[in-house]
């Protein structure tokens, strides 16, 4: 009997993709050349958020990613996770971006703290793309600096009645169901927010404005608005108070899903680069040929490279379930400026065929920016890492 | 009614070969001896993945067949593309370990290990990409003495009656057979299947057997390989020039 997988345990340092990784990046590039490419810049221009494409990518198991088989999900790892967010983000930035809030917020909001019976209840439908969901931490006015929310809960018996809006929501009109960080305590008291799971039909929940973005655009964001929404306890996650360290801890894995985004998003932009420049002739010869742009690949490339590695080491720490905070913000930080800066230079390259819409490279540039913003801006992920090289 | 056939279960061997991505610059190492494996991407030969084992896991679904078994000729190094079929959904599978590009030897092995486990039913596709012989399945049936049912772009099964279209130019034919049987597959047969996470992660705990292949004889190798020469330089001709061109398609290009 043979076929034991040698690549299964990482042991020191190993910089082959699995064969796992190997086989679930062209299940993506396969299902992606037929359900996403075809698709992607008319879901950009008119704003579509493409709720059937979720469903289907719910069935090949890239909805529930790090969800145990137990409850519908495919039981992988952060490994995994990152090829299967790059993956997509090479293709469409703003399906990588869906993707990643659905998997390791709302669904690993739950999956981490929730109890026995939500798991049981939630993490299936979600799973599988049955249902759809988001998370609502930011406010129109409390972004980076969230512990200063407005929307609050008050208890009313076994209830609690939420009042407030939260604003930036990805999926806040097509998601089922959302977690929703409430204030529920003293104004800056860390203990004074409480997580909420709140379907989508429950009375006094509703999705307001629509945001029109400059990138990202297939991917809906929203605003979520509570007017005397009665939730029962129930529903909340973990205990009352608990809500803003365990928003803190999802962001950490969260990163790691942004840095993965932006991975995806540069490599794409890079591979786009590196034909056009051996295509494109001028002065008799490709431009790949001219040092300046050579150059420019031979910087989009390493960076590329570096971004990869921080991304992947992020990720086996949070395998081996150590503290990530530190390596996630590296990664978050450095592959979100990375991917800013890679298609920026493609644009570049492209020249004026690359600052219009029949080529790649202008959704890369557009789509990027979101990673050095969404999740925590780079000035936080700073903020975060000195923070803890200082401490 | 009862349906009664001959066998007790309906199982299926599906043959695969391990070939380069579609994609693939080809080149060859040892004074063009060996194909240069290095950079390559290798997939399961489209005609076996695509047609004949995707049929045959619908045949399962559909109750039509009980067991869907992937065997190839080759070294470990194929394995992964063994795995990329035990993703899709075949039960198991079995590695006969040897290196060969003999097909009479490889069919050998492949007839040898479904006679000892009786398959009745063999689905191969019509060819492989990289050597297009189109040969081992004709010679599995020969070698087992059963019908050979070529290029079918359809297959039915019920009970151990098979009915199956061959396109012909123009027009089509429907088949009757009976298993056991050898059908070589053609496009049309089934849709290309992607295979989901689960089947991922399941395909690293389906056994994959390695069996030490049979002595038999090997009277072909293939001496050395040759590239194509490329594509010569477009030439043009203007609209006075007629009389050029036509002579250039009949001398040069020697069309007309
Ligand atoms: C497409 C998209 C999707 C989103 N999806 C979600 C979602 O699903 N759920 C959710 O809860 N939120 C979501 N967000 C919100 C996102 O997380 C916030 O936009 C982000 O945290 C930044 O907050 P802000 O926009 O309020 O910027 P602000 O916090 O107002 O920041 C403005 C600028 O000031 C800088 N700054 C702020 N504080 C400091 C400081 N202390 N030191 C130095 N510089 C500072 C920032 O870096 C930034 O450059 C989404 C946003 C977008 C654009």
């Amino acid at each position: 009997m043979s076929g034991e997988i040698l690549n299964d345990v990482s042991t020191g340092f190993d910089f082959h993709l699995t064969e796992n990784q190997k086989m679930i990046a062209d299940m993506i590039r396969k299902f992606g050349k037929e359900e996403i490419l075809p698709h992607l810049m008319h879901w950009d221009e008119e704003q579509i958020f493409p709720v059937d494409l979720f469903r289907k990518m719910g069935e090949l198991g890239l909805m529930g990613v790090l969800v145990p088989q137990e409850y519908g999900g495919a039981g992988l790892t952060y490994t995994e996770y990152v090829t299967v967010i790059s993956e997509i983000g090479k293709m469409c930035g703003a399906i990588g971006l869906s993707v990643a809030a659905h998997n390791s917020l709302c669904t690993g909001h739950i999956l981490q703290f929730g109890n026995e019976e939500q798991k049981r209840k939630y993490l299936p439908k979600l799973a599988t793309g049955q249902w759809i969901g988001a998370w609502g931490l930011t406010e129109a006015n409390t972004g980076s600096d969230a512990m200063r929310m407005k929307c609050v809960a008050r208890k009313e018996g076994d209830y609690w009645i939420i009042n407030g809006t939260k604003n930036w929501i990805t999926h806040g009109i097509s998601g089922d169901v959302v977690v929703v960080l409430v204030r529920t305590g003293e104004l800056l008291d860390s203990h004074g927010i409480t997580a909420f799971i709140v379907e989508r039909g429950t009375p006094g929940f509703r999705a307001g404005k629509k945001e029109n973005k400059l990138g990202m655009r297939a991917s809906e964001t929203a605003e979520l608005i509570f007017e005397n929404c009665k939730v029962h306890e129930s529903q909340i996650i973990g205990q009352p108070g608990e809500g803003f360290i365990q928003a803190m801890k999802v962001l950490d894995g969260g990163r790691i899903s942004i840095a993965a985004l932006s991975l995806g998003i540069a490599k794409g932009a890079l591979e786009a680069s590196v034909k056009y420049a051996k295509e494109r002739h001028q002065f008799g010869q490709p431009i790949a040929n001219f040092q300046a742009i050579a150059f420019k690949l031979a910087d989009m490339a390493t960076e590329v490279e570096a971004a990869e590695l921080l991304t992947f080491k992020a990720a086996d720490l949070k395998n081996k379930e150590e503290k990530v905070t530190r390596h996630s913000a590296f990664a978050k930080y450095y592959a979100s400026e990375v991917a800013v800066k890679v298609s920026t230079e493609a644009v570049q390259i492209f020249g004026g065929y690359g600052y219009t819409k029949d080529f790649p490279v202008e959704k890369y540039y557009r789509d990027s920016k979101l990673c050095t913003i969404g999740e925590g801006t780079s000035e936080i992920q700073k903020l975060v890492i000195a923070r803890d090289i200082l401490k | 009614m009862l349906y009664l056939h001959s066998f007790e279960i309906m199982k299926i061997l599906v043959p695969i070969s391990n070939v380069p991505d579609t994609t693939s610059k080809i080149s060859f190492t040892d004074n063009d001896t060996r194909f240069n494996g290095q950079g390559i991407t290798w997939i399961v030969n489209p005609y076996d993945e695509w047609y004949a084992l995707v049929r045959a896991l619908e045949l399962k679904e559909s109750g039509k067949a009980d067991k869907v078994t992937i065997i190839h000729v080759g070294l470990s190094d194929s394995e992964p593309t063994i795995r990329k079929g035990l993703a899709l959904g075949a039960d198991d599978a079995v590695r006969i370990n040897a290196e060969s590009s003999d097909s009479l030897y490889v069919a050998y092995q492949i007839a040898d290990y479904a006679k000892n486990n009786s398959y009745e039913l063999i689905l191969t596709g019509k060819e492989s990409i990289q050597y297009n012989g189109s040969a081992v399945g004709s010679m599995i049936a020969a070698l087992l003495d059963y019908p050979f049912l070529s290029q079918a772009s359809f297959l039915d099964l019920n009970g151990t009656t098979l009915t199956l279209h061959v396109e012909t130019e123009g027009g089509i034919k429907v088949v009757e057979g009976q298993a056991p049987a050898v059908v070589s597959c053609a496009k049309g047969m089934a849709e290309q299947r992607i295979p989901n996470m689960r089947g991922i992660m399941a395909a690293r705990t389906k056994p994959l057997q390695t069996l030490d292949p049979k002595p038999f004889r090997q009277n072909v190798k293939v001496r050395n390989f040759g590239l194509n020469p490329g594509r010569s330089e477009c030439k043009l001709f203007t609209e006075d020039q007629l009389d050029k061109l036509v002579e250039a398609l009949h001398k040069e290009a020697k069309v007309i």
